[in-house]
């Protein structure tokens, strides 16, 4: 492993929805941030970024996100992607909802 | 309010028709985001932090009731059922589903409108007074120019790829409500000497990164030589403005590494080629426009019971003494609804509370509706006697917050629960800053007071400015908020100083509350408002206030 490789997460919005997703180990997108992949070497990153962006009829904006493990799964560490991974703070809309009701 | 005529109707129907294949060449995989994205923002599609966001251009801030509803219903069928008023005139839809927006585009030509040119390198939307044809200090009725920048601009074949976005204000009264000095071009109503009205022409403002208050190219334009001037400036910068780096691009930027003289020069020679080529075609054109936008036909009647209702209710009162403006005839008045609730999202309204809206326009309203910059929607002309009414209603969806111009009329842009470019939050900071004063039931004793929020150095929520501006940074990964003092958004628009180091997301509202409490001890009287001690004082009694351990350490 790289000296101070910081764990990510491959991360993207979906196509048609736009809803926030993320590639897990394997090679779905889930809606979930703790389901994602917890990417813990630079040459992984690069691996699965690739593939990531490869999915361009799947996905839009393919990036590397920071992330952290956890009991329950990768969490986000910015607070931009702690957002991302929960939705706005102003109404019960986008994931925060729709994980509410499941 | 300007009719589509056969011309228009068709270019919108065929824009549409091309994006709804473009959409579906998408989702087949023909093409690549890289070719689609800017298709895309073409139409007003931009991608944000959850979901895809619309943009739907309302321009120049004119709607009837008509467009409402149908903005009401496009907001229940494919999004969730509310729509954001920005500073831009504009409507956005947080939630549109990419294969759905199609359909959303032409339920929008239904009633003529459109989000072509809402994004991308172009002439965006024309913005004006909210308060045109109806405000009582206006010198003309400034639309039928803004319709005719608006036709012009469209679809220019010269100005699809300018070197950045361009955006002109324009104002038919002295006294600026569109901030038309924070544009690239801003048109200000005046009269010269002989009486005879024309623009002050503004040059080169700006927010955003390099914030800069715009120039006056020229102090008295003929009303007749308007477009034909545009065109000179626009073009002068198509050729002038610099493609080599993003953030140089606009034509602030130009002006200033260019020298005023230097652009008045280029435009003054490029000005008189184009005029002759326009050969008064323009201002047909504009008079043909003109018809569209004859004042209503007021009514005649008495209006005695709007005092009786004054004098007796309380409530009534207080939302009248703030959110009524002064008419250009004496039996009206024109009404600010105030889609700042406390507590709720600046420029949020449900589908529920615009059908009420467009309800009011046309039985009280002579069907006419505005959008502010501010993010408010006003119902320019309606009788005095009707007013009792009209809040009643207003009151039952809870529009009837009576707060306009007060400390609570914040505007914040979407900021990070939205916007991909956003550093920070804005929202979130805007709604507790209401609250919070609500709760001190201070908003009415403070009086005049414009707070305006960005999440972003873009600087939507233009806080440069705002009386306070306040603007959400990415520092080390925590939101920090920066506090800049002494901005104008009018008519002797400045920028805003910066207060100090910023705070941090749970500290931004304490340290609003220390400053406004601060001015209300510094305060001559309650009449000067914060702005006027601001002006009067300086910055320094002002951070004083807000960074009370400096004091002490400095003394120390
Ligand atoms: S100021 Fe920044 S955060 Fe706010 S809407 Fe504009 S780009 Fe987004």
């Amino acid at each position: 492993m790289s000296r101070t490789f910081k764990p990510k997460v491959v991360t993207a919005n979906a196509l048609i929805e736009g809803d926030v997703v993320y590639l897990t180990a394997d090679d779905r997108w889930t809606r979930t941030h703790a389901e994602a992949e917890l990417i813990t070497t630079e040459e992984r990153a690069a691996i699965r970024l690739s593939f990531g962006e490869a999915q361009d009829g799947i996905v839009v904006g393919v990036y590397l996100a920071d992330a952290i493990a956890s009991e329950n799964g990768p969490q986000p560490i910015h607070f931009r992607e702690e957002f991302r991974a929960v939705g706005p703070s102003n109404y019960n809309h986008g994931k925060q909802a729709e994980q509410a009701n499941v | 309010m300007y009719k589509y005529n056969d011309f228009d109707s068709a270019f919108v129907a065929s824009r549409n028709a091309q994006f709804r294949s473009q959409v579906e060449r998408r989702v087949d995989g023909s093409l690549t985001e890289d070719e689609f994205k800017p298709l895309r923002l073409m139409n007003g599609l931009y991608l944000q932090l959850h979901a895809y966001m619309l943009r739907v251009a309302i321009p120049y801030g004119t709607l009837n009731g008509a467009r409402m509803r149908k903005l009401a219903e496009i907001a229940d069928r494919w999004d969730k059922g509310y729509g954001h008023f920005t500073t831009r005139q504009n409507i956005q839809y947080n939630w549109p589903i990419l294969s759905d927006v199609p359909d959303m585009l032409d339920a929008l030509a239904e009633v003529e409108m459109h989000a072509i040119q809402t994004s991308g390198n172009t002439i965006r939307n024309v913005t004006s007074d909210h308060f045109a044809g109806a405000a009582a200090d206006e010198i003309e009725d400034p639309r039928p120019v803004a319709e005719l920048l608006r036709q012009w601009s469209t679809d220019h074949p010269e100005f699809q790829f300018l070197p950045r976005k361009f955006k002109i204000a324009v104002t038919g009264s002295p006294n600026d409500r569109a901030v038309t000095k924070a544009h690239d071009i801003g048109l200000r109503m005046v009269r010269n000497d002989a009486g005879e009205p024309g623009f002050e022409v503004i040059v080169g403002g700006g927010l955003g990164r390099t914030p800069m208050v715009g120039k006056v190219l020229t102090p008295f334009l003929p009303k007749a030589d308007l477009l034909p001037y545009c065109e000179a400036i626009v073009s002068v910068y198509n050729l002038l403005g610099r493609r080599d780096n993003k953030y140089k691009a606009r034509i602030k930027i130009t002006v200033h590494e260019n020298g005023l003289d230097k652009i008045r020069e280029l435009v003054e020679a490029r000005f008189k080629t184009l005029r002759a080529e326009f050969a008064g075609n323009d201002q047909k054109l504009l008079a043909e426009i003109e018809e569209h936008f004859a004042a209503p036909a007021y009514k005649s009647a008495p209006a005695d019971a709007y005092q009786a209702y004054y004098d007796a209710d309380p409530v009534f009162r207080s939302w009248a003494d703030t959110n009524l403006d002064a008419h250009k005839n004496d039996d009206y008045a024109i009404v600010t609804v105030s889609i700042k609730a406390h507590g709720q999202t600046p420029g949020d309204a449900s589908s529920d509370q615009m059908r009420v809206m467009a309800d009011l326009a046309e039985q009280y309203g002579h069907d006419e509706l505005r959008i502010s910059h501010q993010q408010n929607v006003i119902l320019p002309h309606v009788h005095k006697s009707d007013l009792p009414a009209v809040h009643e209603a207003l009151k039952a969806v809870g529009l009837a917050t009576a707060n306009l111009g007060l400390i609570s009329d914040i505007i914040a842009c979407p900021g990070m629960d939205y916007c991909a470019l956003a550093t920070a939050r804005s929202i979130p900071v805007a709604q507790q800053i209401a609250i919070r004063f609500d709760e001190l039931k201070l908003e009415h004793d403070i009086g005049e007071l414009q707070i305006k929020i960005s999440g972003c150095i873009n600087a939507c929520g233009h806080h440069h400015v705002g009386h306070i501006g306040i603007l959400g940074l990415d520092r080390a990964g925590v939101e920090n908020y920066q506090i800049t003092l002494g901005g104008d958004a009018t008519e002797t628009a400045a920028i805003g100083e910066r207060a100090g180091p910023g705070f941090a997301y749970d500290e931004i509202v304490p340290a609003i509350e220390r400053l406004v409490l601060g001015y209300l001890d510094l305060r001559n009287d309650a009449e000067e408002t914060f702005i006027e001690a601001y002006q009067r004082l300086g910055a320094e009694p002002f951070k004083a206030v807000l960074y009370p351990d400096d004091r002490k350490r400095n003394a120390a």
